[in-house]
């Protein structure tokens, strides 16, 4: 179980708030999706939670344990992951190397070539090739989400996994999250804007300006969503 | 007559010991010629005016390779040798050669091999090299080596070389001329530490039409060592040179590249690109995601790197 607590951030040496007063709780198995307007300060939330920034204010607890002062390679180790809004790239390590470094282990052909399959990566062409600046912008983006899936957690973030993503590729990934929703073997955090990724959610929370702006169980949050969408789209075209 | 601090550096420096069955090699050890074998296509002889050997390749001959692995175990010896590689017409050969220093003296001990290659019409050749020095001595490691290559039309040379530390100081110079239709590629990899210094020349001409040149260079730096890096490539005729310099600086040390392209030729294709910078931010923090220590992952990213 995570439960972020009055979770809050400031821009080191500045008073810009970032993350203001932030408060969920995730039971373990359950598909939480974060959205909201760019700039809300969704990418910032999951940065705390990996450990990756730290909190100026609030607590994080996860599984009965405050890990608010531990480390990103702590959190990693208790089964923490999450799969980069603009992942970088890296000269010289393979996409095969890579999938093994998140693994823990040296995987096999097939076991590398069955988690790119699930992000629509026609697998036996990118097993040898660097995730240098070689591949497309879309193909590392998958290469980042496959490496998060080749490792065994308890926690995976994943930060607009569908950017920059064909539709056909996108169909699989959706596949591919529905069936780690159906196992509930893992709690899944997913920043997206994609209806067909809300609707694998249990809850939907909406963040804008720092703070949570709804949440709840997604029958309630989707429909509501759809009509401050139009609400906001007619504004904007006046 | 080898003991086994040769045998770890001949395999460190050329994988000596798994040399094909019939392989030709020449095996030099502080100053002297130790071992040698020559082949039917590849015949070795040693020079009578200067310590060194001719290597001469028959025209035509397919798929061989030949080990000349260099290794200096004594302190205080200063080695310099003048190998000749004469390549025939259409042949393919591999070509290792390395040099290995176990220096536990408190002298100086030295290597600077002097390599030369006339390479055919058609040939290629693959030519591999490895410098690594060990030791726990408080003598110096020194190797500056010379490459030339000279190549004919349509010859074809791929180099590799590594230097990934042990050696305290290096001066590197490789020159290649190219005939029409030439191919010169070169991959330098270079890892400096503590108070070690690497200054690497490399000089590239394209003399026929439409030769072509990739030269690749990645280099570490750590502690408080220092890099310098002077490529240079002159298109005098139509052809297409790239030279890509990218190095990791780390901690104290200093890196310095110093380019120069020059086109004579309307229709040569010179390009030039350099980086030098840490190592990226998200990249550490990507593989500590996996579980790793700052350390670990910066080990990982180098590893990476360099290979
Ligand atoms: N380290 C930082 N320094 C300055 N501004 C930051 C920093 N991190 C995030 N921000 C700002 O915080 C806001 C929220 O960013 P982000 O969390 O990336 O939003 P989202 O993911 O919802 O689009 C943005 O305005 C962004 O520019
Ligand atoms: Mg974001």
């Amino acid at each position: 179980m995570l439960e972020v607590k009055n979770l809050s951030f400031t821009v080191p040496g500045t008073d810009t708030g970032i993350i203001n007063d932030v408060s969920f709780t995730l039971q373990d198995g359950k598909f939480l999706v974060l959205t909201g307007p760019n700039g809300g300060g969704k990418s910032t939330l999951a940065r705390l939670i990996m450990g990756i920034e730290r909190p100026t204010a609030g607590s994080i607890v996860f599984n009965g344990e405050d890990i608010t002062d531990l480390s990103l390679t702590e959190r990693a180790k208790k089964g923490i992951g999450y799969a980069f809004q603009q992942p970088p790239r890296f000269k010289g390590l393979t996409v095969r190397r890579l999938l093994s470094l998140a693994s823990g282990r040296d995987l096999p052909e097939n076991e590398c070539c069955a988690y790119l399959t699930k992000v629509g990566l026609c697998s036996k062409d990118y097993l040898n090739r660097a995730v240098d600046a070689s591949l497309s912008g879309g193909e590392v983006k998958r290469i980042e989400i496959a490496t998060i899936m080749a490792r065994q957690l308890q926690l995976a973030i994943y930060d607009e996994p569908e950017a920059g993503i064909d539709l056909w590729s996108f169909s699989m990934l959706v596949q591919s999250f529905r069936s780690i929703a159906s196992q509930k073997n893992e709690s899944v955090i997913i920043i997206s804007h994609q209806e067909r990724i809300m609707k694998l959610a249990d809850e939907i929370i909406v963040i804008a300006d720092g703070k949570i702006r709804t949440q709840g169980p997604r029958d309630r949050i989707l429909p509501a969503l759809g009509r401050e969408f139009d609400v906001a789209c007619d504004m904007r075209g006046k | 007559m080898l003991n086994i601090t040769d045998k770890t550096l001949l395999d460190t420096i050329s994988g000596f010991s798994l040399k094909p069955e019939n392989a030709a090699f020449n095996v030099r050890k502080n100053g002297q010629g130790l071992d040698r074998r020559s082949t039917e296509h590849v015949q070795i002889v040693s020079k009578t005016d200067k310590p060194g050997i001719d290597i001469n390749v028959l025209p035509g001959t397919k798929k061989e390779t030949v080990f000349i692995p260099v290794i200096i175990t004594e302190t205080g010896v200063a080695d310099t040798v003048y190998n000749d590689f004469y390549i025939g017409e259409d042949a393919d050969v591999t070509v290792i050669a390395g040099c290995g220093i176990h220096n536990s003296g408190c002298e100086e001990a030295r290597h600077d091999g002097v390599h030369r290659f006339f390479i055919g019409k058609n040939a290629r050749v693959k030519y591999i090299e490895k410098h690594y020095g060990e030791g726990d001595g408080t003598g110096g490691r020194v190797m500056n080596p010379v490459t030339e290559v000279f190549l004919g039309e349509n010859a074809v040379c791929e180099m590799e070389t590594a230097q990934i530390g042990g050696i305290d100081s290096t001066l590197r110079e490789t020159n290649a001329f190219l005939e029409a239709g030439a191919k010169f590629n070169v991959t330098e990899r270079l890892m400096t530490h503590g108070d070690q210094t690497a200054k690497s020349n490399m000089r590239v001409e394209l003399n026929g039409k439409n030769a072509s040149s990739q030269i690749v260079s990645r280099s570490v730096a750590k502690d408080r060592s220092e890099q310098v890096f002077n490529p240079v490539a002159v298109g005098n005729a139509a052809g297409r040179a790239h030279v890509q310099c990218d190095s990791i600086i780390m901690d104290k040390a200093k890196i310095r590249s110093i380019p120069e392209i020059a086109a004579n030729d309307a229709d040569a294709e010179i390009i030039h690109e350099a980086a030098i910078g840490r190592i990226n931010n998200d990249q550490l923090l990507k593989l500590m995601t996996f579980g790793m220590s700052e350390e670990e992952a910066e080990a990982v990213i180098i590893e990476g790197f360099l290979k």
